[in-house]
């Protein structure tokens, strides 16, 4: 698979670190109501769809950057590809 | 019919006229009383004991293509049971007993060698945490012995136990571990389940549950609506996908692990060998090809084949401990859809949903469970209790904390 760079262009993905679902960038509010069964929930439940997911990537072997991969998990054909700050700040989030 | 010496022989003398299909191609009756979805290794065994020990009747099983279509027919055939964590152990050594006296009890070939099982050590620590890892085993009423380098050159004269990185300083040995012709387990569950009654309904793809006041009614089929008084869900990396269908997320990503064949070699290995250093095993099939696999390719899959960095991988462990393979030719190569757990333990337990059951989570090592595990999801479905041997396989063990995690790396299933 090639994904293709916001910043560096097209890099193999064996340069890359897989983390998981990228809903693991909306960390819950640790000072919710239910925070706990929240927080159960971000650490272990998954959408897991057969067609298209959005995914956080890491570019360990390049420039440590955090990417928002959108993957089709049938075919592994890469639609889309964002720096996961952008995606994080377009939700509004501070960094 | 029953399989034996003589029904060969008389089968060779009259040209083999005699046999017949090995189970019934049923259509789906209205209703049964209990539905296994999945015609996979689990599904099929899951079936044959609910008929045998659990004498229950009124049993299907739904398979949305042919049965051992998927990971029963794709795994690379190991069974073992060395487990270290008390939630696990005593299950895979009930699965491994099964093991021994399944093909009497299916009256089929399952080609079960127990051929043993060596993992490689390469460090004190490893070392340390082997000779732990067996102590457990022998606990919980398994084998397993530990040998020094000498005692694995025995075996593996061929071993490069020197390597300036990874030496291999001796090996944890379960004799009673082996292989067993993965195709045949799961034709011979159905044929055994089939003689007992059930109802093996291929091409029958469920697409739904219908659920009324918190209970479970039956399920809606490409071949029409099935009423059930239970539903054991038994699809391992479609786990997700049919869950969803009933309203659950799981603690579980699918994802996709490939397998390696070489062509067909002179007898080389004796037994099934793992490399302590990666994640590399290897055995040698009854026709001579060597059979192999590593880690999973690491994101979420359900494609059913993997990429060329993963095989790579693969290769150069290969290289690294046999270096003598360089010059055998891979023959063909395959995936499957893994569906791997938060905690790389599996899930058998009931659902909030009455009457609705989920069987999955099994990661890379559902094979070797399959006795076991069709025994105890029958346990649960037809008693409603956990079988002793698998009381931590709960689905609630991520929200009280019980995670049954092996490998100690914690709710990332790509590590597991
Ligand atoms: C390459 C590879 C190597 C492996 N090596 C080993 C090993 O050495 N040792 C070991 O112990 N384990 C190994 N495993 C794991 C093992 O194969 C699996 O954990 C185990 O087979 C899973 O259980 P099963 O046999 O019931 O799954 P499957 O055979 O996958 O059965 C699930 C069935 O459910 C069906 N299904 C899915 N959705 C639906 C639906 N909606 N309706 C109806 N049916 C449906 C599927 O078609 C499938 O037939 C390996 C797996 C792979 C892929």
């Amino acid at each position: 698979m090639i994904i293709n760079h916001p910043i560096l262009g097209p890099r193999d993905s064996s340069e890359f670190v897989y983390l998981g679902d990228a809903c693991l960038i909306n960390r819950p509010d640790w000072q919710a109501e239910d925070a706990l069964e929240q927080f159960i929930d971000y650490g272990h439940t998954r959408d897991n769809p057969a067609g298209l997911h959005r995914e956080l990537w890491y570019h360990e072997q390049g420039d440590r950057s955090w990417l928002v991969v959108t993957r089709n998990t049938v075919t592994h054909e890469i639609t889309q590809v964002e720096l996961a700050r952008d995606v994080a700040r377009a939700e509004g989030r501070s960094k | 019919m029953r399989y034996s010496g003589f029904r060969v022989i008389k089968e060779a003398l009259t040209g083999h006229r005699g046999w017949g299909p090995a189970w019934r191609d049923p259509d789906p009756q209205p209703a049964y009383d209990y539905v296994v979805i999945g015609g996979g290794g689990h599904g099929l065994a899951t079936a044959y004991y609910l008929a045998k020990e659990f004498k229950q009747s009124r049993i299907a099983v739904l398979e949305k293509g042919w049965i051992g279509g998927g990971n029963v027919g794709r795994n690379t055939t190991i069974v073992r049971s060395n487990y270290l964590l008390d939630g696990n152990e005593p299950f895979y050594e009930f699965s491994l007993k099964l093991w021994e006296g399944l093909e009497q009890d299916l009256n089929y070939n399952a080609m079960m060698s127990q051929r043993g099982i060596i993992n490689l050590m390469h460090s004190d620590a490893q070392r340390d945490a082997y000779i732990r890892r067996g102590n457990a085993m022998i606990l919980n009423g398994a084998d397993a012995q530990l040998l020094d380098q000498k005692q694995v050159l025995e075996k593996y004269p061929f071993l490069n136990v020197k390597n300036a990185r990874f030496p291999v300083m001796g090996g944890l040995l379960q004799a009673r571990a082996g292989t067993a012709r993965h195709d045949a387990v799961a034709w011979g569950y159905a044929r055994a389940a089939d003689q007992r009654g059930v109802d093996i309904i291929q091409n029958c793809e469920v697409t739904g549950f219908r659920i009324e006041g918190g209970r479970v009614q039956g399920v809606e089929t490409t071949r029409g609506y099935i009423g059930a008084e239970k539903v054991g869900v038994c699809v391992a990396g479609s786990s997700s996908r049919v869950m969803a269908y009933a309203g659950m997320r799981l603690p579980i990503e699918s994802h996709v692990l490939q397998a390696f064949v070489s062509e067909g070699l002179k007898p080389v290995l004796p037994g099934v060998i793992t490399f302590g250093a990666g994640h590399f095993y290897c055995s040698q099939s009854d026709k001579g090809g060597l059979v192999f696999g590593g880690n999973i390719d690491g994101y979420n899959s359900y494609a059913s084949r993997g990429n060329l960095p993963m095989v790579e991988d693969v290769m150069e462990e290969a290289i690294a401990m046999f270096p003598m393979l360089g010059r055998a030719r891979l023959l063909r190569s395959w995936g499957g859809i893994m569906d791997m757990s938060m905690d790389g333990t599996p899930i058998i337990d009931k659902t909030h949903i009455d009457g609705l059951y989920f069987n999955g989570g099994w990661c890379y090592g559902g094979f070797k469970a399959t006795p076991a595990s069709g025994f105890v999801y029958a346990h649960l479905l037809a008693t409603d209790t956990p079988h002793d041997t698998a009381t931590a396989f709960r689905l609630d063990r991520f929200h009280t904390g019980h995670m049954v995690d092996e490998k100690g790396v914690g709710n990332q299933p790509n590590l597991h």
